[in-house]
């Protein structure tokens, strides 16, 4: 049976390295670039005809830009549509790699918690900058709501402090759990169905069930991280 | 698990950077301003519709209020017209009536003078007649001529009496 960890490993195409860093173009680095390319040329070719009724291809793209538009509308309100192009780039790099890693064979980045991370930090700093900006030193009522008792910051502060630094990670472990974890399922039950010939059969059907359930939880967990993003920026701007 | 390795962290996260700056700003850039350009166009094409549909009642509507409004004003003309025109007919019947009764009555009056002097006239002859008979008469039968003066009284007397 196929090591089902394999499946994570990074393959360096062309080393590269500068100032000491590596910086090599690896497995990883090509589905990212697949994924730039493949959300780029559908979003732009399937609006060229700018038709007024628009066909399948526009159409998705359509849905696509009002519901990320109207998630930031009701999560964050007016404010908010400054940051659209960066929640919906956000949405569909990660919808994009979750679903690219549905391909056989190919490699899944966002199982990869650095690169969740990356996306998460750029968040959670991006969310604190703002919040700061808006509000000033304000800001820091985030962490003892407004009418509570003094005596309480003792214990409130530190638990609002804690769920504040804690964000970033969840954001990150969240998406890279859910995506490491199915994807060693599914070779798992791959490697059932070999190993048991004839009987493979329950398995396999098995397997496509849960397939069908993959493709959900890439989009879900898209949609969760996204939607997460909404959130910390409506608390950055609007406080509690 | 290879997640873990911190030798491949540095060249994920750079390729991360990279191919979601560059996403960033072909989303930015290009694609989300043609898809909002689209979806903006398809509002604006709308609302224009709904407005000029709006518009193309509110014209319906004038018309036909100014529709009604002619034909009340040309029903109150008629009517008008109408009352006139038998007024006038009415006062002229009323003239040419009178000026009928009046000529009649000229036509009337004339007649009678007309018949009185015939009546005069005929009753002069008559007496002349009835002097020249009763002169007549009174010379056949009594031979010679009768007082003219007595004769005539008679004649006067006789006719008097015949005319009552």
């Amino acid at each position: 049976m196929a090591n089902p960890i394999e499946q994570f490993k990074i393959k360096p195409i062309i080393p590269l390295e500068v100032g000491g860093v590596d910086i090599s173009f690896t497995n990883s680095a090509v589905m990212m670039v697949i994924a730039v390319v493949v959300v780029t040329a559908f979003l732009t070719l399937s609006v060229r005809s700018r038709a007024l009724v628009p066909g399948r291809w526009q159409s998705m793209a359509e849905v696509f830009y009002e519901f990320i538009a109207g998630m930031l509308r009701e999560n964050v309100g007016s404010a908010g549509r400054k940051y659209f192009p960066f929640i919906f780039t956000l949405f569909m790099f990660v919808l994009t790699g979750n679903l690219l890693g549905m391909v056989p064979g190919a490699f899944t980045y966002t199982s990869h918690v650095i690169v969740t991370f990356g996306m998460a930090i750029v968040v959670f700093i991006g969310v604190t900058i703002i919040g700061f900006a808006r509000h000033g030193t304000h800001f820091l009522r985030m962490f003892f709501p407004e009418g509570a008792p003094i005596a309480t910051a003792v214990i409130l502060v530190p638990i609002e402090v804690i769920s504040y630094f804690s964000r970033p990670f969840s954001l990150a472990v969240r998406l890279f759990a859910n995506m490491t974890v199915g994807h060693i399922i599914l070779k798992v039950l791959g490697g059932f169905v070999v190993a048991l010939g004839v009987f493979g059969v329950v398995p396999f059907a098995f397997l496509g069930a849960v397939t069908v359930l993959e493709f959900g939880i890439a989009m879900l967990q898209a949609y969760v991280f996204t939607i997460l993003s909404c959130i910390y920026l409506h608390d950055a701007i609007h406080m509690h | 698990m290879p997640q873990f390795d911190p030798a491949f962290f540095a060249p994920q996260l750079f390729w991360l950077a990279v191919t979601f700056i560059t996403l960033y700003v072909l989303m930015a850039k290009v694609a989300l301003p043609k898809i909002g350009a689209v979806l903006d166009e398809r509002q604006r094409k709308i609302d224009d519709n709904l407005d000029k549909a709006a518009q193309l009642k509110a014209e319906a509507e004038a018309a036909v209020a100014a529709y009604e409004k002619a034909l009340s004003e040309s029903r109150a003309h008629a009517h008008s017209v109408i009352k006139e025109a038998s007024e006038r007919l009415a006062k002229k019947a009323e003239e040419s009536t009178r000026e009928l009764n009046a000529k009649l009555a000229e036509q009337i009056k004339a007649g009678e003078t007309r018949i009185a002097a015939a009546k005069d006239a005929a009753l002069t002859n008559v007496r002349e007649v009835a002097l020249e008979v009763a002169g007549a008469t009174i010379a056949r039968l009594v031979g010679g001529a009768a007082d003219q003066a007595q004769l005539e009284a008679a004649v006067a007397a006789a006719l008097k009496e015949a005319g009552q």
